[in-house]
């Protein structure tokens, strides 16, 4: 249980700034549904549903995303390149496991953090989606996923400022590109194949899916699943490599 | 206690460490003197599992670093050169997750944290945020973090740097009460004082090897237990070194006018440094030699 004591102080910081971390995470999500679910999309029907519906699985897939990959990456980058705290947990007797999980947890916790907040707000401003246990499952997996891509990220990058060009680069053509907005079946085929080579494409169409009653996409879990255990195991050779 | 053998780093065509052969006994303060870039922190970083060898060995307390990272890792503790503390935690925070990493119970928890605590007297510090302490606090957390789970061996990489003078000799007091408590410590250090004040041995790195290994007076003796210290011109300091204090006297009596200034005094690691690598330990690599006369 190792990894538990690894996400321990991460815990404690956000527990010591949960307000003002609500406030900066939940500002683009927000921003997001209102401009695009309640303004621009009002009157714009998806199919026999209302596009604010439509929208706000993928919104909160992207918002997950983007908590996730930061939570575990963005303060693991600055602990390793900067302040060094980090040689603290490399030079405790913890298998390489325990770092990465550790780390990747409070990735999977300020994700699921997020998404729980704009749920709530979403369910305020709209006709009162509930999620269910697969809904909730499946946004567990998505943070996984990129919780780990987050560490990844952080053992990659050779500065800060590498972070912030991960982030540029990956995180935010996904958010406009990986289904948010659009749905990828109306796409032209080639457009759609390219799409869906980033992973949020396939974790918006999974919460899309049940948030709507639509047929659920095996294949894109089954594709969520193999990335999450490769990124993890990509994790586990980075942490190797680093140190003994 | 410590124990390596041909211990190398290289980084692409630089060689960090070459061939490092060192054995530090139980009990002992062993110094790592040289300047920036000699090769001492790679080492450390080798000897605490941090970077991996290029080759050879290194073991500590029979456990092999590479092999049995696991085990050596119980053995040490190590305060680093830079202040790694998480600055978003307090101290007892910062205490108390290094207490959980090494598997403490929550009573032997609170109970070490406390002591530890008191013996770097910082105990009203424990509830203050790491970023709100001075430099020689924040050094000071470290080393009782270094020492939660009482390790048979501490490593100090340059552990004064950035001191003041005062809170310098407040730490060095600390290294030799743990040390008189059975601690094993290695330090490294550029400070000659601190090397001569604290160490039971010192080894000399340049450029990754060691090149001089003995206690501070017989790493003296080979140079020269005196120096003469003499000013030709008004601008070029030349050193010469003698066995005993009556040779270097006459000799200062004897230099021609142009010396305007002479200084005969007790000789000090920084001469043996000069005399073996032609510079001293707090310059840069500039390409400057300084020569003995002798």
């Amino acid at each position: 249980m190792d990894f538990l004591t690894v996400l321990w102080p991460d815990l404690l910081i956000l527990r010591r700034r949960l307000a003002r971390y609500l406030l900066t995470t939940l500002i683009s999500p927000l921003l997001y549904l209102l401009a695009f679910g309640w303004g621009l999309g009002r009157g714009v029907n998806m199919g026999g549903t209302s596009y604010l519906e439509f929208v706000i699985p993928g919104i909160m897939a992207a918002a997950a995303m983007t908590a996730s990959f930061n939570g575990a990456g963005t303060k693991l980058n600055v602990d390793r390149l900067f302040y060094k705290c980090f040689d603290e947990l490399m030079m405790a007797p913890l298998s390489p496991w325990s770092i990465v999980l550790g780390k990747a947890l409070i990735g999977v916790v300020r994700g699921l953090v997020t998404a729980a907040a704009f749920w709530l707000v979403a369910y305020l401003i709209s006709s009162g989606f509930t999620p269910g246990i697969w809904f909730l499952m499946v946004i567990i997996l998505s943070c996984f996923l990129f919780a780990f891509l987050g560490v990844l990220a952080a053992f990659l990058a050779r500065s800060h400022e590498d972070m912030a060009t991960f982030s540029t680069l990956f995180l935010l053509p996904m958010t406009f590109l990986g289904g948010t907005f659009f749905s990828l079946a109306g796409v032209p085929r080639g457009v759609r194949f390219v799409l869906y080579l980033l992973p949020l494409s396939h974790v918006t169409s999974t919460l899309r899916a049940l948030a709507l009653g639509w047929p659920f996409p095996w294949p894109s879990l089954a594709v969520m699943v193999a990335l999450t255990v490769a990124f993890s195991l990509a994790c586990l050779a980075a942490v190797r490599r680093s140190s003994v | 206690m410590i124990v390596t053998e041909k211990l190398s780093k290289t980084y692409g065509r630089v060689v960090a460490v070459d061939g490092l052969d060192l054995e530090v006994k139980p009990g002992e303060i062993f110094g790592f003197l040289g300047p920036n870039g000699a090769g001492k922190t790679t080492t450390i970083r080798m000897l605490t599992t941090l970077t991996r060898p290029t080759s050879g060995r290194a073991s500590i307390n029979g456990f092999d670093v590479v092999a049995q990272p696991l085990a050596a890792k119980r053995e040490f503790g190590v305060v680093q050169q830079h202040l790694s503390l998480d600055r978003e935690l307090t101290v007892w925070e910062n205490l108390e997750l290094t207490a959980r990493l090494r598997h403490l119970g929550r009573k032997e928890r609170q109970r070490c944290i406390t002591e530890m605590l008191a013996y770097v007297e910082l105990e009203e510090a424990a509830g203050r945020l790491v970023e709100e302490l001075s430099g020689g606090m924040k050094r000071r957390v470290m080393l009782a973090r270094a020492l939660l789970h009482r390790p048979r061996v501490l490593f100090l990489d340059e552990p004064t740097v950035g001191l003041d003078a005062q809170t310098r000799r407040r730490l060095w007091a600390l290294i030799r009460r743990l040390n008189s408590e059975g601690t094993t410590v290695f330090l490294t250090t550029h400070y000659i004082e601190e090397a001569e004040a604290l160490c039971h041995r010192v080894g000399i790195m340049h450029r990754g090897k060691m090149i001089a290994l003995g206690t501070p007076r017989r790493l003296r003796e080979r140079v020269g237990l005196y120096t003469v210290e003499a000013l030709w011109n008004g601008r070029d300091t030349r050193y010469t070194y003698f066995p005993d204090r009556s040779r270097a006297v006459a000799y200062s009596q004897g230099l021609p006018p142009e010396v305007k200034t002479v200084v005969v005094r007790e000789s000090n690691l920084e001469d043996v440094f000069v005399e073996l690598t032609g510079r001293k330990v707090g310059e840069e690599d500039d390409g400057f030699s300084y020569r003995s006369l002798a």
